[in-house]
């Protein structure tokens, strides 16, 4: 009988090193100080960001701008939740995710009508609409925001200490919880859907693939990620503010950026260029203004000589990947008597 | 009643400025398939040009034009050739990411070299000049010669499309790029002319927006979307259709804001959101999406 | 001895990784009309394209009126005098009639054809000048895809497969008014399916066969049994 192998050698070694990394991560409370579990957190915030934007424009070729939409939904949802229904803020992350789905259904109704570039700009007005609308509301801060009342904070944990590993393994399981939906994802078959739609639409369309429903599913499942990621993300912040989070730097700029440069379409392209992204905000900082230029003359300068990214380069060139999911098909041949 | 009437009236001419925000991104569209997302901050760009233009040369914004609209074009052809034609082809990514970082890098060194200080130009008397047309209905005369500009321009546009050797280049070169090359035209040539003639057209939007209100290197991406808007609501592809598109937006945004100062902007894209649900072809489409 | 007017030596061509061609040669001398026949895929309108520089010959040469022309695009070929038929027609659909004639002159290029020259050749043209091009019959838009070509005063024109989807008589017609363009000083080589059309038309054939010249001769000269092998690869 014939079967699809999905490993190869490059990607044994690949899942051994996340192995270990995980393990390492997950001890993380134990080795390292304050600082290094909010950055570690923080980093592990945007790898779950990119890699769901990375699923949306890499794969089933949903190109957004407005991704902030959802994480400021997410951030509101649990500040409202914790601050005016006394829902526990675990909790109300998990709330989150399915209620950004159901809004995020008859918002793809609308918006799918729209193509290519077009429909960029459409999600990026959809994010202004909630981010006004956030605005209006003033028992969440109105235009200036609010804080996340003490009482809520302790809800969490009793020390502070406590709270800060709660939320670093939060963190921490969403970005693994991301990554592992998406190689589940992409190992099904409608994985193997998603890479043929993004290799050539109409040919998928033509072979039987619901293009349309597909990408609605992704385009839900990924509203949902993200307004998880950013509860957790306002949960760490502590303090929300439509401008915050509804902004298109912090939440699209970036996230593209670690995108672009870290290989687009790939899963492994996102944990790249947030390790880049990180270095590159550690050094250049300072500069202001001109860190965020130089940002943006890296994303052109790579889009346009290295389209696929750092990963794409390495991993094209040596056939590696770290993780399994390309697909060989081993035939039997049966032995001629 | 009379209050609606003005209330409208402000939003039709207003409407004027936002088609001109369209126009260029509309004609970018036709001729190339690109979209343009730094479109909104090469706008503020503009002022600025203007900016450094009057102070430099103590012309006042109107005449400003003179210097700014061919600077502005230039800049659009080197932009063009140099950097865009390089994202051009059957990939949407590049093209859109580019022109993103592109919005970034314009924003971002706006901020450098301006700071965030918000900056008006002056252009005199004619700011506070108003005609009264009928009965309790007043006109200022600045919204009304940006009105008749934007007007002027759309025309101007069209003319050229359907009328000049130029056009028939810009319409030949949309329809099928490698027969165009067999008629002898460059087509990098062909698509950086259009990159000017719509950095032309950002430029006169830019001064008028530069004199009406105040500009900071930050607002770019809002005057993006309201042409976007424009666009959509009046149609793919229709440049008059821009026209109506920019009225209907900036009636909706002056109706919006007469309601709750807060909803401006949020009736102007209800508004949009509400054409994409039952009529997302818009009102004169000419092309499909 | 005269310069040949066209001259290919060995052209290779590729579409990506795919040859096309495969060291093919040809000439064509001025005032000549040569046709180019082969099964469908045998590379013909590859290699007008490779002569109109849309796909540059990756090895060989194309030397054009004593100049080489192989690694030129496509828009300054034109300008030396080379136009391009291209196959299915392929008219502007934004541009009118009128519109598709004036673009193909937009090179500028002095000699003898002019709108009012093609409206003669093609008076169908003439009466439906505004309309837009694609709602003309199929005949109809290859006479205006024609015109269009000529109006760049090329000194060299190539047909790709002009009678493609057309009625019989319709291709008649069309062939009948080929002297009159020859008359001018122009040459041609044209690419045809219809075999019995080509012979008639051209003085000279070549017959490719899977990107290979296979055979190449005198149209007069050539039996039916040499081209029928040649076309298959018999």
């Amino acid at each position: 009988m014939s079967t699809v192998q999905h490993a190869t050698r490059s990607s044994h070694v690949g899942v051994a090193l996340i192995a270990v990394v995980l393990v390492v991560l997950a001890a993380a409370p134990a080795w390292g100080d304050r600082n290094t579990l909010r950055l570690l957190a923080e980093m592990l915030t945007f790898v779950a960001l990119a890699s769901l934007w990375n699923l949306l424009a890499g794969y089933a070729g949903l190109v957004s701008v407005g991704q902030q939409a959802f994480v400021g939904f997410g951030g509101y949802l649990l500040f409202a939740l914790a601050m005016l229904a006394g829902v526990h803020p675990i909790l109300a992350i998990f709330i989150a995710g399915p209620a950004a789905a159901l809004v995020a259904v008859p918002l793809a109704v609308l918006i799918f009508r729209l193509r290519g570039a077009y429909f960029a700009i459409g999600t990026w007005v959809v994010a202004e609409v909630f981010r006004l609308l956030a605005s209006q509301i003033s028992v969440l801060g109105g235009g200036s925001g609010i804080s996340l009342p003490a009482a809520v904070i302790i809800s969490i944990a009793p020390t502070r200490q406590m709270r800060e590993f709660e939320i670093y393994w939060l963190a921490l399981g969403l970005a693994v919880a991301v990554l592992g939906a998406m190689v589940a994802l992409l190992r099904s078959r409608h994985g193997l859907a998603l890479t043929a739609i993004r290799d050539n639409e109409l040919a998928a369309q033509s072979n039987g693939i619901d293009v349309g429903r597909l990408k609605l599913i992704v385009y839900v499942l990924v509203a949902a990620g993200t307004a998880m990621t950013g509860a957790l993300i306002f949960l760490m912040k502590l303090r929300i503010s439509p401008d915050t989070a509804f902004s298109v730097n912090d939440w699209t700029a970036f996230v593209i950026f670690i995108v672009v440069v870290g290989g687009i379409g790939r899963i492994e392209g996102p944990i790249i260029g947030t390790i880049i992204f990180f270095v590159m905000r550690q050094t250049l900082a300072d500069l202001g203004s001109l860190y965020l230029l130089i940002m943006g003359a890296v994303a052109i300068i790579v889009m346009l000589w290295a389209p696929k990214g750092l990963w794409g380069l390495v991993a094209d060139r040596f056939g590696w990947q770290a993780l399994p999911l390309q697909r060989r098909l081993v035939l039997e041949l049966e032995k001629k008597p | 009643m009379t209050l609606w009437l003005n209330i409208i009236l402000q939003g039709v001419l207003i409407g004027g400025l936002y088609a001109m925000f369209a126009a260029g991104l509309s004609l970018i569209f036709g001729v190339m398939r690109l979209v343009n997302i730094a479109h909104g901050d090469l706008i503020v760009f503009a002022a600025y040009i203007a900016l450094i233009v009057t102070t430099g040369t103590g012309l006042d914004p109107l005449t400003s034009l003179i210097i700014v609209v061919p600077v502005m074009a230039l800049i659009g052809y080197a932009l063009q050739r140099g950097l865009l034609n390089r994202t051009l082809g059957d990939d949407l990514l590049p093209p859109l990411l580019v022109t993103f970082g592109l919005s970034i890098i314009i924003q971002n060194g706006l901020l450098e070299l301006f700071t965030a200080d918000s900056r008006k130009l002056q252009a005199g008397a004619i700011e506070v000049q108003t005609f009264e047309v009928a009965q309790g209905i007043w006109i200022g005369a600045l919204p009304l010669i940006q009105f008749a500009v934007a007007v002027a321009v759309i025309a101007g546009l069209q003319w050229l499309f359907y009328r000049t050797a130029l056009g028939r280049a810009f319409r030949a070169t949309s329809d099928d790029p490698s027969v165009a090359q067999l008629m002898g035209l460059d087509t990098r040539h062909v698509f950086a002319m259009a990159m000017a003639l719509s950095l032309a057209v950002v430029a006169i939007a830019g001064v008028f927006l530069a004199v009406r209100a105040n500009f900071d290197p930050s607002i770019g991406p809002a005057r993006l979307i309201f042409g976007f808007e424009a666009v959509i609501i009046g149609g793919l592809g229709s440049l008059w259709g821009t026209l109506i598109g920019g009225v209907i937006l900036g009636v909706s945004q002056a109706i919006g804001a007469q309601i709750d100062p807060g909803w401006q902007l949020l009736a102007g894209h209800i508004a949009f959101l509400a054409i994409l649900a039952f009529r997302p072809q818009g009102f004169f489409p000419k092309v499909s999406h | 001895m005269p310069e040949h007017l066209l001259k290919l030596t060995a052209i290779d061509a590729f579409y990506g990784d795919f040859q096309a061609l495969f060291g093919v040669s040809l000439t064509v001398e001025a005032g000549q009309v040569v046709a180019v026949i082969g099964a469908n895929g045998a590379g013909k309108s590859t290699l007008l394209k490779s002569i109109a520089g849309l796909m540059p010959p990756r090895r060989g040469d194309i030397v054009f009126d004593g100049a080489s022309v192989g690694a030129l695009p496509a828009f300054e070929v034109v300008k030396r005098g080379i136009a391009l038929v291209p196959e299915g027609r392929r008219l502007f659909p934004s541009l009118s009639v009128e519109e598709n004639l004036l673009i193909g002159g937009q090179s500028k290029r002095s000699g003898p054809w002019s709108l009012q020259r093609v409206y003669a050749l093609f008076p169908v043209l003439s009466e439906r000048r505004h309309l837009p091009a694609t709602s003309l019959s199929g005949g109809q838009q290859q006479m205006a895809a024609i015109g269009r070509a000529l109006m760049s005063n090329p000194r060299l024109l190539l047909c790709d497969e002009i009678s493609l989807g057309l009625a019989p008589i319709i291709v008649r017609d069309i062939y009948a008014r080929l002297p009159e363009i020859v008359g001018e000083g122009l040459s041609l080589i044209i690419v045809e399916q219809d075999i019995v059309q080509a012979l008639r038309a051209a003085s000279h054939v070549y017959c490719l066969q899977e990107g290979r010249v296979a055979l190449e001769g005198a149209a007069k000269t050539l039996t039916r049994e040499s081209i029928s092998a040649a076309y298959f690869g018999v």
